[in-house]
């Protein structure tokens, strides 16, 4: 059984369906990347798992299981208890993901006292430990340090340590080096993919970035307009894709070894042909 | 803030001595003849040059003399002292009164957002805000005055209770003496004017702060708190509002200083023994050195109030602490 399983999901923003009879499922400990341009819905199926969807998105229909609990029936307070024990988010922009005017030690230790119930004590010497393992050189003086002491691969670095404090089963990880200027990306990469296998953590990969999909991912599900169009693995994926946006996807990606070829953009007719395809779902099923 | 004040001396002390009105025809009985007018003058100094009598003036305010009060005969200072702390009394329990209710309707109007009770939220504050604070005043009186009569209108202290109090911080030292009773008497007083003051003040708090407040719940740390397993009031309170209260902060303190400005009519309009009352009694009667006592008091009033906003924002804000 698969650690989280989503089923039909749909939402949507008054009369406009924002996620199309998605399903989606990740093995405990497999790491699979959700690949899709902007407004694809990949962000979206984020949040409708942690909870997090803004005001006016309503889930129309469909379950999300996690660890076998369905989260959609469950009252609020039970969701975001299920929730902060089992998943964690590794956000985007590591600028605005921390408290400006609280200490870091605290951002990391207090929810693992308050939610989890820890003793201080031993939520501080996770942190310390965490700390360590994300290569930051003076954790005790991190852990004393305001976010704007910190620079942005070090901040990120701290949400990393912050994800995997309560041993979470599933880390969901929202374009977690898009923030980052280039050298300091490829380092969080290396340091999600080493953080992921040595805690053998479920991890949902949301990016637009096919090259970092080849890096680090096993499984990959494309998307577009809030449907899922392909499943595949990443070996398979990148070997042959099946659906022909998948292959103008991969093809518009930037090669790193030819940096003055110019880039081909996704064709207007697959893209036309993609819409027909979502307005016909729309008719059929409204 | 040495310049502020100074420049505030020499502004008061020319424009009281340029608009109309002449102290020493207030003081002089019928008939009296150019003799004795001349005497008088001389006696307040008022023969000498302008700025003369203002040198004189700063000489003395230096060395803590702020000269004699032509109506009462008595030293400025003193007098000055003796109402200043009924004011400050005044002004911080409608500051703490403003806080609270400001909060509480801004913390309710986030918990809300998007319902009939931030709507509701937002009609009281237009109307607290367009109604200013002796209207309020007036209001009360009404309400808990003559159809209600809950509180006492007028005075400071019932004037048959027997003060044993050393300082004339009377509220506050009540409390240190443990004399609630007294304690009482005062709040029954000082409540009707303190909420008439902090009405408008409490609906510049609660739109401010709910605003920044609604702005900082879309930002990732509060999500990430949230998918940490964090309700949603805990969210508002620990999460947002420490940050929300930091652009609040800035202005509450302008909005105090023109509490203090406010209290002058209020004080009159509830016969409050404090030093607006007594600023309006100083003007009517041409009081020249009791008026220019007062406003430099306001002012230092004022640039303190300024201060203190200054040192709190850099306590609750560790980019300035340690920047």
């Amino acid at each position: 059984m698969s650690f989280l399983e989503i089923t039909s999901l749909s939402a949507r923003v008054g009369p406009v369906p924002i996620l199309r009879d998605v399903s989606l499922n990740v093995a405990a400990g497999e790491v699979r990347a959700l690949v899709g341009e902007s407004g694809a819905g990949k962000s979206m199926i984020g949040k409708a798992i942690l909870g997090t969807l803004p005001g006016a998105i309503h889930i129309t229909g469909g379950e999300i299981r996690l660890d076998g609990q369905d989260l959609l029936a469950l009252r609020p307070a039970e969701r975001r208890r299920v929730i902060g024990q089992t998943a964690a988010l590794i956000p985007q922009d590591p600028l605005t993901a921390l408290n400006p005017v609280r200490r870091i030690g605290p951002q990391i230790t207090r929810r693992l006292v308050d939610i989890l119930g820890w003793s201080k004590r031993d939520a501080e010497a996770r942190a310390l430990e965490l700390l360590a393992e994300v290569h930051i050189p003076d954790p005790k003086r991190v852990m004393q340090s305001y976010p704007h002491e910190l620079s942005g691969g070090m901040r990120q670095r701290v949400l990393i340590a912050s994800a995997f404090a309560a041993e979470p089963k599933l880390i969901i990880a929202d374009e977690p080096t898009t923030a980052l200027d280039v050298t300091v990306q490829k380092q969080i990469l290396r340091l999600i993919k080493e953080m992921q296998q040595r805690h053998n953590t479920a991890l949902l990969f949301v990016t637009h970035d096919l090259g970092v999909v080849a890096k680090i991912c096993q499984k990959l599900t494309v998307l577009f307009g809030g449907m899922v169009l392909e499943e595949a693995s990443v070996e398979a994926f990148f070997a042959a894709p099946q659906h022909a946006y998948s292959r103008a996807l991969l093809a518009a990606t930037p090669k790193y070894t030819d940096p003055d070829q110019s880039l081909t953009p996704v064709p207007q007719s697959i893209l036309d042909d993609l819409q027909a395809q979502l307005d016909f779902a729309e008719r059929t099923t409204t | 803030m040495l310049i502020t004040l100074f420049g505030v001396a020499v502004i008061v002390f020319f424009v009281i001595r340029v608009v109309p009105g002449n102290p020493i025809a207030m003081m002089l009985p019928p008939g009296a003849g150019e003799e004795d007018i001349a005497r008088l003058k001389a006696l307040y100094g008022f023969d000498k040059s302008l700025p003369e009598q203002f040198v004189i003036w700063v000489a003395g305010v230096l060395q803590g003399d702020f000269g004699t009060s032509i109506s009462t005969r008595q030293p400025v200072l003193s007098l000055v002292l003796g109402r200043l702390p009924a004011t400050i009394e005044l002004a911080v329990m409608a500051l703490v009164i403003a806080i609270v209710i400001g909060s509480v309707l801004a913390l309710t109007g986030t918990r809300h957002r998007g319902t009939r009770t931030e709507g509701a939220i937002d009609v009281t504050n237009g109307m607290a805000l367009s109604v200013p604070d002796f209207l309020w005043g007036l209001l009360l009186i009404l309400l808990f005055g003559v159809l209600w009569p809950v509180f006492h209108i007028s005075g400071r202290v019932s004037p048959a209770l027997d003060l044993p109090f050393a300082t004339n911080f009377y509220l506050f030292e009540s409390v240190l003496r443990l004399r609630f009773d007294i304690w009482l008497d005062l709040v029954s007083h000082m409540f009707m004017p303190a909420l008439a003051l902090a009405i408008p003040l409490a609906a510049i708090i609660a739109q401010l702060l709910k605003q920044s407040l609604k702005e900082t719940m879309h930002l990732d740390y509060v999500t990430l708190a949230r998918t940490h397993g964090y309700g949603e009031n805990r969210v508002i309170t620990r999460e947002a509002l420490p940050n929300a209260i930091l652009p609040t902060l800035t202005l509450v303190g302008v909005q105090f200083t023109f509490l203090i400005g406010g209290t002058v009519i209020i004080e009159r309009l509830f016969s409050y023994e404090g030093l607006g009352n007594m600023a309006i009694d100083a003007v009517i009667n041409r009081d020249l050195p009791l008026i220019q006592g007062i406003v430099i008091l306001f002012a230092l009033m004022f640039t303190l109030v300024n201060l203190i906003v200054d040192l709190t924002y850099a306590l609750l804000n560790p980019r300035l602490r340690h920047g």
